[in-house]
């Protein structure tokens, strides 16, 4: 987690710093709040990972002596084949395309949203841990 | 159904310890797991063959241009045309192409298998991205179908020629809407791709044993973060001006055109990298496995990587030299800096290569093709960075002959590289080796055939984007040289298409490591199961499965390997691996002779 956590927090250093320099020689709005934006990109996950790396116990990923038996167990959980994804998709697209095609893709597209969100649910509810 | 992945203990002494449950459950088939799957496989392959249909529909429309231009004062197609094809080409090859193939299709299917993982960390938000992609690529090329035609305002979209006025119709709008739609399909898979590499490593594959291809596609998820969202929010943008009244990119109601361009090449540039970075990764794997040595300076390449990307976002407006309102010294000083890790990685790629074992199959073919081409590119690049080189050919064809050599050298050549070297574990067949080796040959003479006269074309004073030229300024004979050598490319495809084709109908079966290469995922069959891997070997470098497979060169315990040496010297012949709780496949000794593949 160490080495999570400070690829992010260096990249929260690398956008303060030119984030910085670039401010102080051009004084341009633009860019320089999008610097900014890249560095707290960096600063909040980063310096939450790097919280918990001082706390928690080395996992298995991350000492170079362990061996694949320790990481016996639960790996994670995966949902199974599921079709809400494509649903979900077309309804966002037919929902997009309303702004340019007319309110009448918006119909269809938001009723298939609503259902893939049901779906989703219900389908992990039934399913247990997710 | 939820499946809860679970590894197995396994029997003390067992060579693989930790047996990964099987789990066969591969649900519906036929065309309903194309729609339904959630498996990272499935998806990634979804997006190869979806992205290799738009390169070549891309493709199409690039011949149709370099047929116009083959001939002066040439009326093959109209002008409005010509700026339709021009902008859905590169619209086409950036945003559908050279993006999703390496972050959705290759990243997508090998990532888990290089960490160890059963899946990607969120397989429905995987399969989401797919769909979206999907869905924004069908909106894209439907522009064409509209009464005013596709986009014509350029890929890069400037304001004020992308405002409603200037280009009135729904194709722009499409466009709008597609590419909002693609960049929230990029932003999943990185999150995505950042989740998995964090949280759903193999025990003992610490982040400095992660294959340099997944920490380049670690980075470039990273970066697509920080890009994509800025396109997005510009396109929205956009799409208020042209629609709800805003005025934020038109002088008119006091907005700022130029604005446009900030935010534009703020994801522009690392664009740029986000379609490289994948790339080198790719080629970083293919060299070592036909050099028959580990990578050269492995954490080298690693920073390499980083100080890459994070300088690439600090160079956007070496694109807006010329609107004489950027800052030239800071981003032609950050635009040369770029250059030092390249050149880093570019020596650690000869040097991964220097004294190897070298066979030329076709993936180490392309690999090196890509250092060809890239190399000239990336050298134009380095004259571009110049603001006054920039000033006197911005816009020009020189721009052209640049970018799209460093394209090519990434999205064609290191892409084919990646297809032909990760075909057999995606389809558990192997391609022709003559086939493919004559691919390359034919697109290797027509890249060069193609872009160098563009070069010349630049100097000459040839503007990019225009749709005729007179005869007698010189111009002729090189845009005729272009075409041939595009057509030439064209046609290189033709022996992939018919080895894939060969390779369907007279199968030859690939084995699960056909190129003896030594990154985890040639250690699960091909094709692999569901959720990947039965077993895992010991996780001990960069390159488990050549640990597991060659104990002769075993490195990882340099003293027990000492020993051995001690003993092999005392027995005068070559021991098996000797040491306690040795590595796996051990016991009977070596599977070659201690001579034959200097991995030292």
């Amino acid at each position: 987690m160490r080495v999570e956590a400070l690829l992010l927090l260096g990249l929260a250093v690398f956008f303060t710093i030119t984030g910085t320099v670039y401010w102080f020689t051009s004084y341009e709005q633009a860019g320089t709040l999008m610097l900014i934006g890249s560095a707290l990109l960096g600063l909040l996950p980063g310096a939450y990972y790097f919280w918990w790396s001082r706390r928690m116990e080395e996992r298995t990923e991350d000492r170079d002596d362990a061996e694949v038996a320790e990481g016996a167990g639960t790996v994670a959980a995966f949902p199974g084949s599921s079709i809400w994804p494509f649903v979900l998709g077309v309804g966002l697209a037919l929902t997009a395309v309303a702004l340019v095609l007319g309110i009448w893709t918006a119909v269809p597209g938001i009723a298939l949203v609503i259902s893939a969100l049901v779906g989703v649910t219900v389908e992990s509810r039934r399913g247990g841990t997710v | 159904m939820t499946i809860t992945q679970e590894r197995a203990p396994g029997a003390a002494g067992a060579p693989f310890a930790g047996e990964v449950l099987p789990d066969h459950d591969e649900g519906p088939s036929g065309l309903l797991k194309w729609i339904s799957s959630t498996d990272h496989k499935v998806i990634g392959k979804n997006y190869l063959y979806t992205s290799i249909i738009l390169f070549f529909i891309s493709g199409i429309m690039a011949m149709l241009i370099r047929a116009q231009l083959s001939q002066p004062n040439s009326s093959l197609i109209s002008f409005q045309q010509f700026n339709e094809l021009f902008t859905m080409h590169g619209s086409l090859m950036l945003y559908l192409y050279a993006g999703p193939f390496a972050f959705g299709g290759l990243a997508n299917y090998v990532i888990p298998l290089q960490v160890g993982a059963p899946d990607m960390a969120f397989p429905r938000l995987n399969a989401l991205s797919y769909w979206l992609y999907l869905s924004g690529s069908i909106i894209m090329v439907s522009g064409f179908l509209t009464a005013g035609g596709a986009a014509s305002f350029g890929w890069v979209g400037y304001a004020p020629l992308s405002s409603v006025t200037n280009s009135p119709g729904t194709g722009p709008d499409l466009w709008i809407i597609a590419i909002a739609l693609t960049g929230f399909s990029a932003i999943f898979t990185a999150v995505n791709l950042i989740t998995t590499i964090f949280y759903l490593r193999a025990p003992g594959m610490t982040m400095f044993r992660l294959p340099i291809f997944t920490w380049n596609m670690l980075v470039t998820a990273i970066l697509i973060l920080i890009a994509f969202p800025v396109l997005t929010a510009a396109m929205v943008m956009l799409f208020a001006d042209r629609h709800f009244g805003t005025h934020i990119y038109s002088v008119a109601g006091g907005g700022v055109p130029l604005l446009w361009q900030h935010l534009f090449w703020f994801f522009g540039h690392p664009e740029v990298y986000i379609l490289a970075l994948p790339y080198f990764g790719i080629v970083t794997d293919i060299l070592p496995t036909f050099s028959r040595k580990p990578v050269f300076g492995y954490k080298g390449m690693v920073f390499a990587t980083m100080a890459i990307a994070g300088l690439s976002t600090g160079v956007w407006a070496h694109h807006m030299f010329t609107t004489g309102a950027v800052l030239l010294p800071f981003f032609s000083l950050l635009s040369f800096l770029i250059a030092v890790p390249t050149g880093i990685k570019f020596f650690n790629w000869i040097g991964t290569m220097w004294r190897g074992q070298l066979t030329f199959k076709v993936p180490m073919l392309f690999a090196i093709g890509f250092l060809f081409a890239f190399l000239m590119g990336g050298l134009s690049g380095v004259l571009l960075a110049s603001p006054p080189i920039d000033f006197a050919t911005h816009d020009t064809y020189f721009v052209v002959a640049h970018f799209h050599q460093v394209l090519f050298g990434t999205a064609v050549f290191a892409a084919f590289a990646g297809f032909y070297y990760w075909y057999p574990k995606m389809t558990g067949r192997m391609l022709r080796e003559g086939l493919g080796k004559a691919h390359f040959w034919v697109m290797f003479i027509g890249f060069w055939l193609t872009y160098v006269p563009q070069y010349v074309l630049g100097l000459r004073g040839m503007p990019r984007r225009i749709a005729v030229y007179p005869s007698g300024l010189g111009w002729t004979f090189m845009n005729q040289l272009s075409t041939i050598g595009a057509s030439i490319i064209a046609l290189s495809f033709l022996f992939m298409l018919y080895n894939l084709w060969v390779s369907w109908a007279h199968p030859i079966p690939a084995g699960d490591n056909p190129w003896d290469a030594g990154t985890l995922e040639w250690w699960a069959s091909s094709p692999p199961l569901h959720h990947n891997f039965v077993n895992l070997p010991r996780i001990r470098s960069e390159r488990p499965v050549w640990d597991a497979n060659h104990p002769e060169h075993d490195k990882a315990h340099r003293p027990s390997a000492i020993a051995r040496m001690a003993a092999m010297s005392a027995n005068g012949q070559t021991g098996g691996n000797g040491h306690a709780g040795g590595n796996g496949q051990a016991g009977d000794g070596t599977t070659g002779s201690p001579g034959s593949a200097g991995a030292h």
